[in-house]
């Protein structure tokens, strides 16, 4: 955990560790972080052993639920979280794939009717091949991974 | 006991099993043959349709009144002061579903259907969702089917035509692979079937194959479904020497099985020829009849604990 190091220590709030480089900033974005008026500390482009370079993000006084934490399982598969209270670790969640992604972004479909209702977009999520696909469950339309990133 | 289709939502046919499926379609036969019109006694039901769609419209309030019940709606949700004063579809469907028995409905969008049981304090009944899902349309193709061969087991079927934008053909595709029917494509390479759709025959080990002409899966089918291959979507040389592959005429059904059916969810143009209307193989009238059967059957079992 020498890593650590590299970036201020947090007293509560959750770190994002073990990010594919390049991953930070899309995450910081979708996350909608920096909405969020708390400190946050990045590390881009840090050395790391398993992914020669990683990004890391540490968000005061939040603390992500394991929900939250698995919608960034699609974005940055393989990414740690720590969330800390009182400089102690109190929970860490290994990225798993979610069965369902909330609210986490809009329909690619533009007649889908969830752009225009009081509802959540809703999607199911499953592994195929090499690829992650996600259902919208109001238009049933399945979208790659890729295709929502770049939204 | 409650049958299982009681005071449930219709919206999309990946949601049915295979005993839901063969209940409505035994239920749709017994209504054809022994007529009911107790069985919406006292029901009133909505008929929302938010986008004009003629004869869906026609059988659904066919079957409502033929079972005895009535209807309040719309035929064209543009006309209404509901679109007007940009009122959400979640508070329509709220405020309409609160007079009502059960709601039918077509919508222009994709969702719309799913959406609206969400806030809707009675079933229900998805009428078309934009390119997305008209179980009821599947489940009159699945009764037409039932009817014409005695069973929906183990079926050779044929689909020809656009089966790219086809929802019929997709809904219908996912329906008959609950019954262990064999696969026929015939299609212009630009408008093949979707390989989600082939990925799921796959991944239920399904047999599918791809023809280049009708005369080749002729033989062996029991069913063919026929689609029209739009105008539209291609360049008018390029249509005209392409659309004749996928025309169904008397000679291309030389060497037919006797038990042969053709479907087609009309409107035709002359994607199949009008001598063929006179064969016993020509099937798509009584279809397009079965239309009232099948949503009489739906709608009896969604509104009645027993029946
Ligand atoms: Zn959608």
């Amino acid at each position: 955990m020498a890593n650590k190091l590299q970036v201020e220590a947090i007293k509560t709030g959750t770190v994002i560790d073990h990010i594919p480089a390049g991953q930070g900033m899309k995450i910081l974005k979708r996350m909608e972080l920096i909405k969020l008026k708390e400190k946050i500390t990045v590390g881009f482009n840090l050395p790391s052993k398993n992914l020669g370079m990683k990004d890391l993000i540490k968000v005061a006084n939040l603390l992500f639920t394991e929900e939250e934490a698995n919608q960034l399982a699609l974005f940055a598969p393989g990414a740690t979280i720590n969330v800390i209270e009182n400089y102690i670790i109190k929970d860490k969640f290994e990225m798993s794939l979610p069965d369902v992604v909330q609210a986490a972004f809009d329909c690619p479909n533009s007649n889908c009717i969830s752009h225009s209702e009081p509802v959540q977009s809703y999607f199911t999520v499953k592994q195929k091949n090499n690829d992650i696909q996600l259902k919208c469950k109001y238009c049933e339309k399945s979208f790659s991974k890729s295709i929502v990133e770049d939204l | 006991m409650a049958n299982p289709l009681y005071q449930k939502h219709i919206i999309s046919i990946p949601d049915f099993s295979r005993q839901e499926m063969e209940l409505i379609v035994e239920t749709a036969a017994e209504l054809k043959s022994n007529p009911n019109p107790g069985l919406l006694q006292g029901k009133v039901i909505a008929s929302c349709f938010f986008e004009a769609s003629t004869r869906t419209r026609l059988s659904f309030e066919t079957a409502i009144q033929r079972l005895g019940g009535s209807f309040i709606g719309f035929d064209n949700g543009a006309n209404t002061s509901l679109a007007k004063k940009g009122e959400t579809l979640a508070d329509s469907v709220q405020v309409i579903a609160s007079y009502v028995d059960a709601f039918v409905m077509r919508h222009p969008q994709e969702g719309a259907a799913r959406l609206a049981s969400e806030f809707s304090s009675v079933p229900v009944i998805n009428a078309g969702d934009g390119s997305n899902q008209h179980p009821t349309q599947t489940l009159l193709d699945l009764f037409s089917i039932y009817e014409c061969q005695k069973k929906l087991d183990g079926l050779n079927i044929a689909f020809v035509g656009d089966l790219k934008y086809g929802r019929t053909v997709h809904s219908l595709t996912q329906a008959l692979s609950a019954f262990d029917c064999r696969f026929a494509f015939i299609a212009p390479d630009a408008l093949g079937m979707p390989e989600y759709i082939t990925d799921e025959l796959d991944e239920k080990n399904i047999h599918h194959r791809r023809f280049d002409t009708i005369e080749e899966a002729v033989p062996e089918a029991d069913i063919i479904y026929m689609t029209r291959v739009q105008k539209e979507r291609f360049d008018e040389t390029e249509f005209k020497h392409m659309a004749a592959k996928y025309i169904l005429t008397l000679d291309t059904l030389k060497g037919a099985r006797d038990n042969l059916k053709i479907l087609h969810p009309l409107p035709r143009v002359d994607e199949i020829a009008v001598a063929v209307d006179k064969t016993p193989y020509a099937y798509y009238f009584e279809q397009a009849q079965n239309g009232v059967y099948a949503r009489e059957a739906l709608l009896a079992l969604v509104l009645n604990e027993q029946i």
